[in-house]
């Protein structure tokens, strides 16, 4: 399914995302790549694609595409109702199926009721231009495809050999608006701070800031906490003290000298001078990309063997 | 060499110096263990992340343990010149932190030859620091609050380094001047100008 899509409005922020560039480190690249991968890779096999295509990540909705006949379409992480307008009618474009396009149409995206971040598949993939070796854009470094514009044309890839799979129904659960749990292991710098500091990042329900974006995921105390000042505190000996830089990972949980937490996202620089108290597992990230501003977080320490 | 913890997909490696730092960075990206898919060198550090799925971070611990690194010294790289506009907003500060002049901190900054220790941050962040046998500076702490976007081209101190930011971005480094000259090119097969023993020499031009 070769071809394009045209843009004709990208909502508030709409990226191209494969899986990243993983290894380039050494350069001060990131791997950056989808934030909530899972629906990535779910997304680009409910159209056949390789999970290392290239789909959009459309944060909170909105975006209208103007797709040809004859393409393959899926929607999954966040929920946004989604339909396809065409000469032939309305067609409800439901999550974690893929639809096909029976003539001309308009895909319009309202805003996401669930969620933050969804993940749009097209059959044969976007093929936009690689920087090294992947079309992800990396927000922070400015590497990989432009944020969309409206009349942007963008080409799909070939055919790809694997079919449309037939699955009836992928259950899968929408984002909770709800409290999120996130689980986290120490992190290099935890001996940094304070024992009340680990029991406050543990122990207290934490609210998305809505200075979140793909670098990092601020959390803020509840404006009903009871812990007051800086909530992460340092130990005497590390107060005022610089850290060399270091490097940093998704998930990583650093704490700026107000003592205010941010979990870093898939853009995040690739070294950091602030110290990590905690990491969040793997298991726990692509809930991250789902988080909602004001929505509230609790932090848990994993069980089990790394 | 010591081996922090750094949630369940990675190591952090600590060293004594930057010279192990780079020897383990030379070793393990020569022959990396299976399941290690990125080496993250830093000024004393070296972050080892892993795929869960291949491999365990008690392999990974083991496998680091066994390939202890030798001292390696920065290779002599090129020399690239730098032309800076010393107008930077944070100069002053600079000066009073260096207790002089605005004009000596310029002087001082544009003497000097630099090398890049290691690349970090954000694509061809290199990590400036006197070369050997110059004169070491006194450091500059860190912006209490770092800016939401430094200038692509804005040459910073901090904490002992200088840096060129190449592209707009975040940054919390006191900010010296400008450059105009491009230090990161997407297609270039060595994207990154500046990298780990660039000789770097910062001249003044006006304005």
């Amino acid at each position: 399914m070769s071809g394009h899509v045209e843009v004709m409005d990208p909502g508030p922020l709409t990226l191209v995302h494969d899986l990243g560039r993983p290894g380039f480190a050494a350069l001060g690249v990131s791997a950056s790549g989808a934030f909530d991968r899972d629906a990535h890779r779910l997304a680009q096999r409910l159209v056949g694609n390789d999970e290392t295509a290239a789909g959009l990540e459309v944060l909170f909705g909105g975006l209208h595409l103007r797709l040809s006949a004859g393409m393959w379409v899926a929607l999954t992480g966040a929920w946004v109702d989604a339909s396809l307008h065409s000469s032939n009618g309305t067609l409800t474009v439901p999550p974690h199926t893929a639809v096909f396009v029976d003539a001309d149409a308009k895909l319009v995206l309202g805003t996401a009721t669930h969620g933050a971040r969804c993940t749009v598949a097209l059959r044969g993939g976007l093929d936009t231009a690689r920087v090294l070796g992947s079309r992800s854009r990396d927000t922070l470094s400015g590497l990989g495809p432009a944020p969309l514009r409206a009349g942007d044309l963008l080409p799909l890839g070939p055919e790809p050999s694997t079919p449309v799979p037939v699955a009836d129904l992928v259950p899968v659960d929408p984002p909770p608006l709800g409290l999120v749990e996130l689980e986290v292991r120490p992190g290099p710098r935890a001996d940094w701070f304070t024992t009340e500091a680990h029991e406050v990042l543990l122990g207290v329900e934490w609210r998305v800031s809505a200075r979140s974006d793909r670098t990092g995921v601020r959390l803020e105390l509840a404006s009903t906490s009871t812990v007051s000042g800086t909530p992460l505190e340092r130990v005497p000996a590390r107060v005022g003290a610089e850290l060399e830089s270091e490097g940093m990972l998704r998930g990583s949980i650093q704490v700026s000298p107000d003592g205010a937490p941010t979990v870093l996202g898939p853009d995040h620089p690739v070294t950091g001078g602030y110290p990590v108290i905690a990491v969040v597992v793997d298991a726990s990230l692509d809930r991250l990309a789902q988080l909602r501003p004001g929505q509230p977080v609790r932090l848990r320490r994993a069980t089990g063997r790394a | 060499m010591r081996v922090l913890p750094c949630g369940d997909r990675a190591l952090l490696v600590e060293f004594d110096s930057l010279e192990l730092v780079l020897g383990a960075h030379a070793r393990w990206s020569a022959a990396p263990a299976r399941g290690v898919v990125e080496l993250v060198p830093a000024a004393r550090t070296v972050l080892v992340r892993i795929d869960p799925s291949e491999t365990g971070l008690a392999a990974v611990e083991h496998w680091v343990s066994e390939h202890p690194p030798q001292p390696l010294a920065l290779a002599d790289g090129d020399i690239v010149t730098v032309p800076v506009a010393y107008d930077g907003d944070d100069l002053a500060s600079v000066a009073e932190a260096w207790e002089c002049s605005a004009e000596k901190v310029i002087a001082l900054h544009s003497t000097i030859e630099w090398l890049c220790a290691f690349i970090g941050f954000a694509p061809g962040f290199g990590y400036l620091v006197p070369a050997p046998g110059q004169p070491a500076l006194p450091p500059v702490p860190r912006r209490a609050t770092s800016r939401p976007r430094v200038p692509a081209g804005s040459v910073a101190l901090a904490a002992g380094y200088c840096g060129v930011y190449p592209r707009e971005s975040p940054g919390g480094w006191q900010l010296i001047g400008r450059t105009s000259i491009e230090l990161w090119r997407d297609d270039a097969e060595r994207p990154a100008v500046i990298t780990p023993g660039t000789r770097v020499r910062f001249e003044a031009v006006s304005s």
